[in-house]
């Protein structure tokens, strides 16, 4: 057997990971695996914890999309407790979801993307990163900087925290939202949307033309997706049914209780992460030629399974990228521009969301009771579905707990794309830290 | 001349890192004095040499080492271990770091029973053997802390701490200082609810239902919630949250303290002493639901959560 490359620790991805790649003696890519190396056991140690306790607790599963754990656990305890949030609550609870998530698309984008493509793929790795851009582009940088932490500081005004959130609550949310607090509030709102429209902008205007052959190239597989719509086939974080779409695009729609029936999670001794994948396809293969099961989640698939964007702007571009690139696109590195669309479709929804009367309604919270019970609640992660299924005993207390986040849905798809990507850039023993840096562009791309 | 800095995630979940970026705006003036040699977060060095053909993890030489998470496994204990070589000062920080964070919950259960309901005992996965691979580093026997491991020179605890406290730290060091902490005060302290030292008796309540305020008041209108009769850690968890000027953040969402910031000095015992709070504003403490994860949230490292013994059945 040849040479054994060891890219660890992955970077500009959140947490642990490392890519092996085993060249055979003539040094072309005999074997690659994506390893994730944590595990932190949160399915064993929230049992016996009070459900209305679960939201302010599985937040900390991720410290970058806190809000999306936060919020499926809310709805998961809503139905545990069998309650239906008053409406004033949900947009309260969609509002700061969709906040949330504009500083988190702006984070992916420009801190841990952009330096590939701003600096450059190729450029060495001591500049290719935000300092670089910092020093590269210091106008962009300040209001990248800027808007970032704006979204915070909305969240923390209102909601008293951006990360590890406690604002959301079994039966609806904590405090209502005041008249003082919506005016507060909506001229930076109006600020995000104008900087997403501004992103979109640049980046069709200086990245993606630019980088269309590595876009066509780089990661490229081609498999399912998965997401969630409204009942008019919209694109929607907060709630809605889900759907999977077959890579030609024919799909099956079903209602979160049901996801048991089309997910299965296969276990490899080499990754303590597991592989979800679409059980109705038949046994999960990750051949490159001939994926078996293999779906995709987070904006790309999003953006593939939507019949539509939910606003207008976002609509429009929607439109546009589909011209481009047809319904799935499969281009892995579309994944960057897909989520700027989404980031365009957050802001819109926040400065609506703030606009609507109800917004300031004191109705938020409904009465709950403890009761056995199991509820499943699933929000779109930045990152991809996310899936909290509880059950409860007759005291509230959890007694089993499923858990599905958005990146490990990616797993098996993550592999291929390593997989294509490494024999891309790798042959006849030929490579350099460039060429290694593309297969971490494979991973960035879904924002692991 | 730029300072070099380490700064690697453990067993964490990148809000502490988030909390870096959400210093906002002096962010861009910070930057520029620092020189991350290591950064899993945002910069592309690898342990493994550039070209993944080294043999041994090379950690850079640095002055300053910032680690964030718990250590939960064979691989981050010998990185903490090679980063505390390589560099002069090592701050923990956030909760996870200096007190194994919520992550230490798992200290409640076996290892083993954790493998178990992971891999074997969940609805969707097909069950098999615990992985097992170079690759796949084996759990640590419990989640520890930082300080349980190696030497720690600055401790920023919370959950995620206020970039406040780690501008502050950061450029005390950058003035060569060599210590730093926060002031020992208790969320109490800076929460400014109206408070009667009474309540109305009788069990804790559980948090079905929201505290009791008008909105369109300030909290110094709002009863405390410890005397409103559900907990709040308050009494007993280091101020801070809000970072220098702010009031207490889950207070400000109208919610209880859970306690993030972990205890106000080293040798508090915050579960006894919280049951004292309770009891002094008449509230029967051993009437709390699942008392013991509630009361030790954030601090289940250094053998605060254990594995009770199993009780004979009844």
């Amino acid at each position: 057997m040849g040479k054994v490359i060891n890219i660890q620790p992955v970077t500009r991805i959140e947490g642990h990971a490392k890519v092996v790649i085993t060249l055979d003696d003539a040094g072309n890519v005999a074997d690659t695996k994506f390893h994730v190396q944590t595990l932190r056991g949160f399915e064993k140690f929230c049992e016996g914890r009070p459900v209305e306790e679960m939201p302010r607790t599985v937040c900390h599963i991720c410290g970058i999309c806190p809000w999306a754990h936060h919020l499926a656990s809310a709805k998961a305890a809503d139905a545990c407790y069998g309650v239906t949030p008053p409406p004033a609550a949900v947009k309260l609870r969609r509002l700061m979801q969709n906040i949330a998530y504009v500083s988190d698309k702006i984070l992916h984008f420009y801190f841990l993307a952009a330096p590939d493509f701003v600096i450059g793929p190729d450029a060495d790795y001591s500049v290719r990163n935000v300092v670089g851009i910092i020093q590269a582009a210091p106008e962009i940088a300040k209001q990248v900087v800027h808007m970032r932490h704006l979204g915070a500081q909305i969240l923390e005004h209102f909601a008293g925290r951006a990360i590890h959130p406690t604002f959301a609550v079994p039966g609806g949310v904590s405090k209502p939202m005041t008249e003082a607090d919506r005016q507060y509030t909506l001229p930076l709102a109006k600020e995000l949307l104008e900087f997403s429209k501004f992103s979109l902008k640049f980046a069709k205007d200086n990245v993606f033309p630019k980088y269309i052959d590595a876009i066509k190239s780089i990661g490229v597989i081609k498999v399912g997706y998965l997401g969630t719509v409204t009942e008019d086939g919209a694109l929607d974080f907060y709630d809605g049914k889900l759907r999977l779409m077959k890579p030609d695009g024919a799909y099956d729609d079903f209602a979160y209780e049901q996801y048991v029936d089309y997910i299965g999670e296969w276990v490899e001794p080499w990754s303590y992460q597991k592989f979800p994948y679409a059980k109705k396809w038949g046994k999960l293969s990750l051949d490159l030629d001939n994926p078996v099961g293999v779906y995709r989640t987070n904006c790309l698939a999003r953006i593939n399974v939507a019949d539509k964007m939910a606003t207008p702007l976002a609509q429009k571009e929607l439109e546009e990228f589909r011209a481009a690139f047809g319904r799935p696109a499969h281009y892995t590195l579309l994944y960057h521009y897909a989520r700027l669309i989404e980031l365009l479709q957050c802001a819109e929804q926040t400065v609506e969301l703030l606009n609507d009367p109800e917004i300031t309604s004191t109705d938020i919270r409904v009465p709950i009771t403890p009761r056995a019970a199991r509820g499943v609640g699933c929000v779109e992660a930045p990152r991809g579905t996310l899936i909290h299924d509880y059950e409860c005993d007759a005291n509230g207390l959890i007694t089993k707990l499923n858990l599905i986040v958005g990146t490990t849905h990616n797993t098996a798809a993550i592999n291929m794309s390593v997989n294509q990507a490494a024999k891309l850039c790798i042959k006849d023993g030929k490579y350099d830290q460039g060429a290694l840096n593309k297969v971490e562009m494979a991973i960035r791309a879904y924002d692991p | 001349m730029a300072v070099k800095v380490v700064e690697d995630w453990l067993n964490a979940c990148s809000g502490c890192e988030i909390s870096i970026l959400n210093i906002g705006d002096a962010l861009l003036g910070i930057l520029p004095q620092l020189e991350f040699v290591h950064m899993t977060a945002l910069i592309d060095h690898k342990f493994f040499g550039q070209l993944g053909d080294g043999t041994a993890m090379d950690i850079p030489e640095a002055v300053v080492g910032i680690v964030s998470g718990g250590v939960r496994n064979e691989e981050m204990k010998h990185e903490l271990e090679e980063i505390r070589k390589k560099v002069k000062f090592l701050i923990s920080l956030g909760s996870c770091a200096c007190y194994g964070g919520v992550p230490a919950q798992a200290n409640m259960f076996k290892n083993e029973e954790t493998f178990e309901k992971v891999f074997r005992q969940s609805v969707t996965t097909e069950p098999a053997p615990d992985p097992k691979d170079p690759n796949v580093p084996p759990w640590t026997s419990t989640c520890m802390a930082v300080d349980e491991v190696v030497k720690v020179d600055i401790a920023i605890p919370g959950c995620p701490p206020h970039p406040d406290w780690i501008a502050e730290a950061i450029t005390a060091l950058l003035e060569g200082k060599t210590a730093w902490s926060l002031p020992e005060r208790s969320v109490c302290d800076t929460c400014p609810v109206i408070r009667e030292q009474k309540s109305g008796g009788g069990p804790v309540k559980r948090w079905l239902q929201n505290m009791e305020f008008n909105p369109e008041e300030g909290l110094e209108k709002m009863r405390c919630i410890n005397e409103q009769g559900f907990l709040c850690m308050g009494p007993v968890t280091l101020a801070g949250c809000a970072g220098k000027t702010g009031v207490p953040r889950c207070i400000q969402a109208r919610t209880p303290c859970r306690g993030c910031f972990g205890p106000i000095r080293k040798g508090a015992r915050p579960m006894v002493e919280m049951m004292g709070a309770l009891t002094s504003v008449g509230l029967d403490p051993k009437s709390l639901v699942d008392r013991r994860a509630m009361m030790n949230r954030y601090i289940g490292g250094h053998g605060v959560l254990t594995v009770l013994p199993a009780r004979p059945a009844r």
